[in-house]
């Protein structure tokens, strides 16, 4: 409740930060101490200290997992911001509003995660999506940034549309938006209106985490966007949506629905498949990230597919993973002139302590040992594995996973053995320390795993 | 105590040389560290040998129930003395080689040796697969970025088709975990019990992740490319100690924990080794580039070890591990000629030398001892592996084909003589020409570092006793796992 509350207020409090302080820097820093402020808020209601009492009715549950995200969701933010507060202030002119919608967009996070409810997750969804429309056009004179943001709008509204339908179709069936209702034991009668509830909620959440083949407005949105706020497109929001996904889905499949487990298994296969062949064709690194985010998407996917213990463990070391690489890469590429990959070319020459942290991002996105997204990767495969989980699925994921090298060292290849003499606009100290930190966390995690799953378990 | 000793020393000095730009220093700081690291290996040997200084143990990851467990025990010692053996070697005879940010290829080079080691201890199948890559990773960066003209397409083919085989094992030991109700523990693996489709599945993830590392035909194209565009120093330990994690995974990962099936299915894994040598033997005949044809013939080499761990009998498997060390021990002696020979007169075309011994005759004696060893001349170190190997072979109950194989294998040992002995004649013998002409010894770290290796090679083809006395009990136990499953 603390972080749903906070954010809200906060997210207020900086609208109108921008009518008393006409300095870009001021607003960006009281957005810092926010985020701050919001991060403690709510690491002392994982702690169990509540700062707010107030009757939800049942509409929200607030878990460990939901809460553990959620500061996972904020650090991360905080991360972004620190990373990437003075290109957002480059955006436009009005800075205060772009720092607010973030808030405000965590604020649905925080809601998508604890959601106890058909309604709230509906409200949630809303909440993130809304102010995501605008960050999208944000760039008011790009025709691009317009075009994606009517885009984006366009397709948001249609899902959002399936799953108000979807919604309706289950309340139909059961008379209730719980969530407990829908539980597998009480619906052993199949009925075919909540069959086609849930099958419309699939459609809809897949679009929302652009899963094929819900996914073409992914690309032209990430592309067209503000790169500054694609970043925090492809990593927060999207993990905010994951969560809500596994939430609403790990109640509903059970490891022995074996439908459901053929309908998952497809879509994590297409996702899969389409995310990473075509991101080995793309000639941009901005538009590679956006088909690698569909690709990653596949293996985020396992969570639901597998719906148990470990992958609850291993969703939250995934979106972890995920979002802390992402934002790292995207806080050197929103420096770059040249998004493409010969943009990246001879940069460990000139940025040897920038080249180095991409790498440590880029090697953690591919999975490879003594990262953090090695460890996301081990937990998605083994939780399928476990499930009983067909093996030619693990197997294809793998493959998959061996594609994604291809594009992702690409980068490394750009960076250290080809000759170049890259742009780059100037950068401070603090942003080359704030990476540092960025890629030691992925390492340190990635050797010492436990350090944040033994928040799941206290 | 000792394998935290070595695998801290490279790791250490491996993130330390980033930070020291001088070349020198790097140099000799690597140096260092490198014969520190054998002084401990000679220690474990000689003074810690019990269980308190040759085991660690300690929990990693409690949520996986996965350990820092690493055991020195006899095929380990033998892999990590090899390992602790070349490094320094590998350094002091390429002393002379300048590259540029040679502090970083250094700090690279020293990182691959701690995960090298690293993979021989570990007795966790997570530790093991987390060493495994640690050792790849840094070679993929000392290949692309100092390597020949074409590195970056081929490092790149080098890393994807390591990175399949290790993902894919990476299933096979979940799957092996689950199995062992949640540990990743060897001692908890060699007690599963199988059906006999979950272990093909399970055998096949391990063995592709072997075979590509080794390599066995038909997952070996990357190989000679990689050699041959690779800066020397590190095809050094791609093949002199890379090439035998593939077949220590075997030996220590797949024969005792899945013996059915490499019984059921190994006579097709033997006809792979047999095809391996053959192959590799025939091309390297045609061969120009002296890298090239050292690389085919590591390919052949490592044929026989595969033919005869799938062809197992307690002599044979005996045999693998001695020729394991052997075979990296010579194969550093012709890499070191090789790279002197480039070093020197800047081609490596067998075409375009003649004469050295005129020039060099330093070189062409030691050279002429390490190919004698590389064709299994008696009283050289692989002689006495290739014998016990054939030996093996052609007693093993566990196949109809011993026979043979033996002849195939006798075959390519009549093959590498040809191919080495007819490289040895056209390089060193004959007149000189005009890249020759000029020529002169090599200096003397070369010479050193052969004469070395030459002391090696004959100390361990006169008096291999020491070297059996380590691998027997190893041998045994896999041999009864063998048996008793």
């Amino acid at each position: 409740m603390n972080a749903i509350i906070f954010s809200a207020i906060l997210g207020v409090v900086l609208m109108f930060s921008g009518i008393f302080f006409t300095n870009k820097a001021t607003v960006r820093n009281i957005a810092n101490v926010g985020m701050l402020l919001l991060l403690v808020a709510n690491l002392f209601e994982q702690n169990g200290h509540h700062l707010f009492h107030i009757n939800t009715n049942n509409l929200l549950h607030f878990t460990k997992f939901g809460l553990v995200f959620n500061s996972i969701a904020i650090g991360c933010t905080l991360v972004y911001m620190l990373l990437s507060g003075r290109d957002i202030e480059k955006v436009g002119v009005n800075v205060a509003e772009y720092f607010s919608l973030i808030f405000f967009v965590l604020c649905g996070v925080a809601i998508v995660s604890s959601f106890n409810s058909l309604l709230m997750l509906f409200l949630g969804i809303e909440i993130i999506s809304i102010p995501l429309y605008i960050l999208t056009g944000s760039d008011k004179r790009n025709l691009k940034s317009n075009e994606a943001a009517l885009k984006y709008f366009l397709m948001g509204s249609f899902s959002t549309g399936i799953m108000l339908m979807g919604i309706t179709l289950i309340y139909g069936a059961k008379a209730s938006f719980s969530l407990e209702g829908m539980n597998p034991a009480v619906h052993h009668e199949r009925d075919l209106w909540f069959t086609s509830g849930l099958l419309l909620l699939l459609i809809s959440m897949s679009f929302k985490v652009s899963a094929v083949p819900f996914h073409f407005w992914t690309p032209d949105v990430y592309d067209g966007a503000p790169t500054v706020f694609t970043s925090f497109m492809a990593t927060i929001v999207k993990a905010g949506a994951f969560i809500g996904f596994v939430r609403l889905f790990s109640n509903v499949f059970t490891e022995s629905d074996y439908n459901w487990k053929l309908v998952l298994a497809i879509i994590i296969a297409a996702t899969l498949f389409i995310g990473n062949i075509t991101a080995v064709f793309q000639q941009s690194v901005k538009r590679m990230l956006a088909y690698s985010s569909i690709a990653q998407a596949g293996f985020m996917l396992f969570a639901l597919y597998s719906a148990n213990g470990l992958s609850q463990d291993g969703i939250i070391l995934y979106t972890l993973g995920y979002s802390l690489a992402t934002i790292g890469i995207f806080a050197v590429l929103i420096k770059m002139k040249d998004y493409t990959f010969e943009g990246f070319n001879g940069l460990a020459r000139s940025q040897p302590l920038l080249a180095a942290t991409t790498t440590v991002s880029l090697l953690s996105l591919a999975g490879i040992p003594l990262t953090i997204g090695f460890f996301a990767k081990y937990f998605m495969l083994a939780s399928a594995i476990r499930s009983g989980g067909s093996l030619w699925l693990v197997v294809f994921a793998v493959l998959c996973a061996v594609i994604s090298v291809y594009y992702y060292f690409r980068v490394i290849q750009a960076m250290y053995f080809k000759e170049g003499n890259p742009e780059i606009e100037p950068v401070t100290p603090a942003f080359r320390w704030i990476l540092v930190a960025v890629a030691a966390t992925v390492v340190i995690l990635g050797v010492f795993p436990n350090l944040i799953l033994q928040f799941l378990y206290f | 105590m000792v394998p935290v000793l070595l695998i801290l020393i490279p790791l250490i000095t491996g993130l330390a040389l980033f930070a020291i730009p001088k070349e020198a220093t790097a140099k000799a700081l690597a140096l260092f560290a490198s014969l520190l690291s054998l002084a401990v290996m000679l220690a474990a040997l000689s003074i810690w040998k019990d269980a308190d200084h040759l085991v660690y143990n300690q929990p990693w990851l409690g949520a996986l129930n996965s350990r820092f467990h690493f055991e020195l025990d006899g095929m380990s010692q033998l892999l990590c003395l090899l390992t602790t053996f070349s490094f320094p070697l590998i350094i002091y005879s390429t002393w002379d080689n300048s590259y540029k940010d040679g502090n970083r290829f250094m700090g690279l080079l020293m990182l691959s040796q701690a995960g090298l080691l690293g993979v021989f201890m570990a007795y966790d199948a997570l530790l093991f697969y987390f060493f495994w890559e640690l050792a790849l990773i840094p070679l993929y960066f000392l290949c692309s970025r100092w390597g020949g003209e074409k590195r970056i397409a081929v490092t790149f083919k080098f890393f994807i088709f390591t990175f399949l085989g290790s993902l894919l094992m990476l299933i096979g030991i979940i799957m092996l975990y689950n199995k062992a109700g949640g540990s990743f523990a060897w001692t908890d693996f060699i007690r599963l019990k199988f059906s006999f489709k979950e272990e093909a599945i399970m055998f096949s993830l391990l063995f592709v992740a072997f075979a590509v590392k080794m390599p066995l035909f038909p997952l070996h194209t990357w190989q000679p490319d990689t050699y041959e565009q690779a800066p020397t120093p590190v095809t050094m330990v791609l093949s002199a100690i890379m090439a035998k994690m593939g077949v220590f995974g075997l030996l220590r990962w797949l024969l005792p924990v899945m013996p059915t099936i490499s019984f059921q299915w190994g006579d097709n894994f033997a006809t792979l080794g047999v095809i391996s040598m053959l192959y590799a033997s025939f091309i390297a005949m045609k061969q120009d580039d002296l890298k090239r044809l050292v690389a085919y013939s590591s390919i052949a080499h490592i044929g026989l070890m595969v033919v005869a761990i799938f062809a197992p009998s307690t002599g044979g498997i005996q045999g693998v591990m001695i020729q394991m060390f052997n075979h990296g021990v010579n194969i550093l002696g012709m890499w070191i000629v090789v790279n002197a020979i480039e070093q020197k007169l800047g081609t490596r075309k067998i075409s375009e030398l003649g004469g050295l011994a005129q020039k060099a005759p330093a070189l062409t004696i030691l050279l002429v001892i390490v190919a004698l060893a590389n064709i299994a001349m008696p009283l050289t170190n692989a002689f006495i592996g290739e014998f016990m190997m054939f030996n093996g072979v052609l007693g093993s109950t566990a196949t109809k084909f011993g026979v043979a194989y033996a002849a195939a294998g006798g075959l390519t040992i009549i093959l590498s003589a040809v191919y080495t002995l007819r490289m040895i004649q056209r390089v060193f013998y004959g007149d000189t020409n005009a890249v020759t002409q000029q020529a002169s010894d090599v200096k003397l770290n070369v010479q050193v570092a052969l004469a070395i290796i030459v002391v090696a090679i004959l100390a361990v083809g006169i008096y291999p006793k020491p070297l059996l006395a380590l691998t027997s009990d190893v041998t045994n136990q896999i041999m009864t796992r063998i048996f008793i499953k």
